[in-house]
């Protein structure tokens, strides 16, 4: 692998502005999307930034993600401008995008991927809190995470999904911003996966280096083993008290219909939800047909049945990047239950999201000699 | 009359195939377990998990897909594509301790009358071991 070192002493956004500036100037790119602090609100969300003076608000390592930006990409490329555009994401927004990209709602080609490591994000409201404090909110939390002080800031840790996450590192981009490993106020790496990466850091003459920078390889395995760790109990105690239909009928007790989990989730890829269309806008006399043979009947209905089909939808292509638990606002621990079910499912299928541009969906292919044990028959 | 759990299934059966075989074997008057509720599909292919789930929290105690032999589909592969979404609920069923067996899909042909009968006879008996389904909201769906 290529890589190549950027200075960050005069600032981390400073340097990572100059690249992207470059990539412009240089016409790699027409435009980046990239996080950017936005003019109001301390809130820092993805931005379109076509006029170089725009990135000198770019804030991509903030610990937040406001929206998976898988979504966005796919807004972006449903129908391809046919120009070359940079996307900065994290891991899990890369893999939801390959996701998108193998329903057609996103296309690849114009896009030069850049991911960028991760070592978790806030809730949202918890980092709009943290940033007031802190103006330098991202250097100080990179600092503290390279530095193997952990992710917690004032007491307030990262997502559960985050803590879970065995992805720190996004696969399947051109180029990578690394700074797992790297001492963030000194340097950090860019390094270049593709030839398309190869080819955007020669445009800009910038010298690379052979190999994988130094410290870098052990650092990831041991925030990999963390993680791994972590999810490994937090699965098991999940699942032992949710492998029963009451168990599950327990989690979901809070849940009020709002449907938000699936508006945030980027891989929840129907256009139409079928749970907002007239199928269940049930008659009067339903209802009460209902209520007369259980007794009662609890409302809104249809509560359980919407999260068992969304498992059967989308649960083999989920990327575990939590906005679904984002998104509750009764805090139901929707992460876990879909990502325990995801576990199953995607074994089942010996499928894994977004690792694999060129793997086949589950339930878009099939064959004629497989899954023979379903039926057990034989001819 | 005997207090003894019944169990009910809820059929989705192929028209070119399984539901053939259903009609042949009633026209053979062979007997079979009238605890099965027949739906009649255009094909497997055509059984949206949706309905698998909510026969089932509607109360069904089983649910058994009758499609066609593989290669003998009416409309080429929707068997084919039946038999993966039945390997997918058996995992998300499975995860809620809902047992594969009550969840069958069976290849039948339109001249298997006799299998028909059998594979009933033999699903509800598996369903009377197994007892009452859990998926059942009593209270809520």
């Amino acid at each position: 692998m290529q890589y190549t070192t950027l200075n960050t002493v005069d600032g981390l956004n400073q340097a990572i502005a100059t690249l992207l500036g470059g990539l412009m100037d240089h016409e790699v790119v027409d435009a980046v999307m990239v996080p950017t602090r936005q003019p109001h609100g301390r809130v820092v969300m993805q931005s379109l930034i076509a006029d170089r003076a725009g990135l000198a608000n770019i804030d991509p390592f903030a610990p937040v993600v406001t929206t998976s930006a898988a979504k966005q990409v796919a807004a972006l490329t449903h129908r391809p401008a046919g120009r070359p555009v940079a996307v900065v994401l994290r891991s899990c927004e890369v893999r939801g995008t390959i996701e998108l990209a193998k329903l057609h709602q996103s296309h690849l080609d114009d896009l030069l991927l850049i991911g960028l490591d991760c070592f978790g994000r806030y809730e949202n409201s918890a980092y709009i809190d943290l940033a007031a404090g802190d103006e330098h909110l991202s250097t100080t939390f990179l600092a503290q995470a390279t530095g193997g002080g952990g992710t917690t800031l004032e007491g307030v840790e990262i997502t559960t999904a985050c803590q879970a996450c065995e992805y720190p590192v996004p696969g399947n981009v051109d180029l990578r911003l690394a700074v797992i490993g790297a001492d963030v106020g000194k340097q950090i790496w860019v390094e270049a996966l593709s030839d398309k990466g190869r080819e955007a850091l020669a445009a800009l003459g910038l010298d690379t280096e052979e190999g994988t920078p130094e410290g870098r390889s052990s650092a990831i395995a041991d925030l990999t083993a963390l993680r791994e760790a972590f999810k490994k109990q937090l699965f098991e105690e999940f699942t032992a008290r949710t492998d029963t239909m009451d168990g599950l009928r327990e989690v979901l007790a809070g849940c009020i219909n709002c449907y938000n989990c699936r508006v945030a989730c980027p891989v929840c890829y129907c256009r139409e939800c079928v749970f907002v269309t007239d199928t269940f806008r049930h008659d009067g006399e339903q209802y009460l047909a209902w209520a007369e043979k259980r007794g009662q009947l609890k409302l809104p209905t249809d509560t359980t049945f919407y999260h068992l089909t969304r498992m059967v939808h989308m649960s083999t292509l989920c990327v575990g990047c939590g906005q679904c638990s984002s998104a509750c606002p009764n805090d139901l621990p929707i992460m876990e239950l879909f990502r325990t079910v995801s576990e199953q499912t995607q074994h089942r299928f010996a499928y894994h999201p977004g690792a694999d541009p060129q793997e086949a969906q589950p339930l878009a292919v099939f064959y004629d000699e497989e899954f023979n044990e379903v039926t057990g028959q034989t001819k | 009359m005997s207090n003894e759990f019944e169990p009910t299934i809820t059929a989705f059966l192929c028209n070119w195939c399984t539901f053939t075989a259903a009609d042949l074997a009633g026209t053979s008057r062979l007997a079979y377990p009238a605890n099965v509720k027949i739906i009649r599909m255009m094909c497997s292919g055509m059984v949206d998990p949706k309905y698998v789930l909510k026969a089932f929290l509607e109360g069904t105690d089983g649910v058994f897909i009758g499609g066609c032999w593989p290669g003998d589909c009416h409309y080429i592969n929707g068997n084919m594509k039946a038999r993966r979404r039945v390997a997918l609920l058996h995992e998300v069923l499975g995860r809620f301790g809902v047992d594969r067996d009550r969840l069958w899909l069976r290849w039948v042909a339109a001249s298997e009358g006799n299998m028909f009968a059998e594979t009933v006879e033999e699903m509800t008996a598996r369903l009377r071991e197994l007892g009452p389904c859990v998926m059942k909201g009593e209270k809520v769906a």
